[in-house]
């Protein structure tokens, strides 16, 4: 229910005095309700649930998530084929 | 997909489950508060990839599930009248009231419409200027704005041949019952991510420090649940009670303000009852005064409806985390999701349903802690 896709914003416009849009999901084109995202920017990428954008999502926390997790990954991948039963080495990562 | 892809890298899945288990001294239980988030842990099999010291047990995030019998009965019955058209989200057409459901309602000729937005419905009340358009207005606090900005819209633009039933329920209330119930066994949440994108966190840093409980705001792909999850553990095994935000890429502190402004010219808290768990204080929405007019429950009086639920239905007990859906005798026998007997096998986001579609109900053993891959 509470279902929110992430896609690109295309345009942007006014209709019947809404803020509007075009948004792109992985090709796939829909007319959303802008009207709580009112700084978003064509080229941002806004979460829509049914049919209205509720976030603009932020490349830069994404980036940074996403980047902390994989060096997350990378560390572990270095205690890899080491005894599982003593991972203490792993300390001090989170 | 851009933003949606990368939360699914499996390797990077496994190294989360190893993280967990390397934290782990002791055993949790973490209550996922989302139907979204309950689906994705069992379309990934996410509870048989963690550790068996961390117990997943399902919330009551899901509105449809949630939605009270005399609602969906008065939904049924206001459909049933010839001028009007009746439009529903599609996970509420199959969901069974006490005597039939809005699919048999449309085969025996009622004017039921499946919408993918609200905002159609006011298309739908300019084409049709002689009927009268009802929305189902069901719901989290992800949805409120939604719509509040349809009904706003509607007297903007003086559509007066269009109403909404609204049923909206509010998640920290929610979370405040569980806690406070004697036989609450929940030690730390995953918070609802899309929810805090539109409300933000505040509310729930309140219920953190009041009941000392871990509350990490999480998405809904893999990545962000294990991460979420991570987060909840490194807190209980370290003796903290904290509200963290795992979802950052759309969740902030103060949520959505636009949206916040909106809500609240359209709506205003009331008490509200959850099917399944009963009459919640301060947990829902219900129109402004002055949007009465739009209020489908006063344009159609519709007379009060004695209902009944199953006596052998444990979902009120699985809805605040007490019971798993394959400890109900029912699941999967007499309870399906074409027979559903009550809230949670109702929807696809409701835990039994969950594990009733991905095949929970066949008996197959959990793999354990093995890190398993990540299924798409």
């Amino acid at each position: 229910m509470c279902l929110a896709i992430p896609g690109r914003i295309l345009e942007i416009y006014e209709e019947h005095g809404l803020r509007m849009g075009r948004i792109d999901f992985g090709g796939t084109i829909r007319k959303c309700c802008l009207q709580c995202i009112p700084d978003a920017l064509v080229g941002e990428y806004a979460l829509v649930h049914v049919g209205f954008a509720i976030s603009t999502v932020d490349a830069e926390e994404a980036a940074r998530t996403y980047k902390l997790l994989e060096e997350m990954g990378e560390i572990m991948a270095q205690f890899d084929g080491e005894d599982a039963e003593t991972p203490e080495g792993l300390g001090g990562q989170s | 997909m851009k933003y949606l892809d990368e939360y699914r890298d499996e390797r990077l899945a496994n190294k989360l489950v190893q993280e967990i288990e390397r934290c782990l001294t002791r055993a949790w239980t973490i209550m996922e508060v989302c139907g979204g988030q309950t689906h994705s842990i069992v379309k990934h099999g996410i509870d048989y990839l963690l550790p068996k010291g961390v117990e997943l047990v399902h919330g009551p995030g899901c509105p449809v599930c949630v939605t009270p019998l005399e609602m969906i009965d008065k939904a049924h019955a206001i459909a049933s009248h010839p001028e009007v058209i009746f439009c529903s989200f599609g996970d509420m057409v199959r969901v069974p009231g006490s005597r039939t459901d809005l699919f048999r309602l449309k085969s025996k000729g009622a004017d039921v419409r499946i919408v993918y937005s609200p905002l159609d419905c006011l298309r739908i009340a300019q084409s049709n200027p002689e009927r009268q358009v009802v929305s189902f207005a069901i719901g989290f606090e992800t949805t409120a704005p939604a719509n509040a900005i349809t009904v706003h819209q509607a007297r903007q633009l003086g559509i007066h041949n269009f109403s909404l039933l609204v049923s909206h329920v509010r998640v920290p209330p929610a979370i405040t019952s569980i806690l406070q119930s004697p036989q609450n066994r929940v030690q730390g949440f995953l918070g609802p991510g899309h929810v805090c994108t539109i409300m933000g966190y505040q509310e729930y840093q309140a219920i953190s420090a009041a009941y000392k409980v871990p509350i990490v705001i999480t998405g809904f792909e893999p990545l962000d649940i294990l991460e979420g999850v991570l987060r909840v553990v490194r807190q209980l095994e370290e003796g903290r009670a904290e509200v963290d935000n795992q979802y950052s890429r759309v969740v902030t502190h103060s949520g959505n303000l636009a949206a916040h402004q909106i809500i609240w010219q359209v709506f205003e808290v009331c008490d509200q009852k959850w099917r399944g768990v009963g009459t919640i204080p301060q947990s829902g929405y219900k129109l402004q005064p002055e949007f009465e007019a739009y209020d489908a429950a006063r344009v159609f009086a519709v007379e009060e409806i004695d209902t009944e639920e199953s006596a052998i239905c444990i979902s009120g007990q699985i809805l605040r985390g007490l019971k798993k859906p394959h400890e109900c005798p029912a699941f999967g026998k007499q309870c399906t999701p074409q027979h559903p007997l009550g809230a949670t096998m109702v929807s696809a986001e409701g835990a039994c349903a969950a594990y009733y579609n991905y095949g929970r109900h066949l008996g197959v053993e959990p793999a354990g802690s093995q890190p398993l891959g990540v299924s798409q």
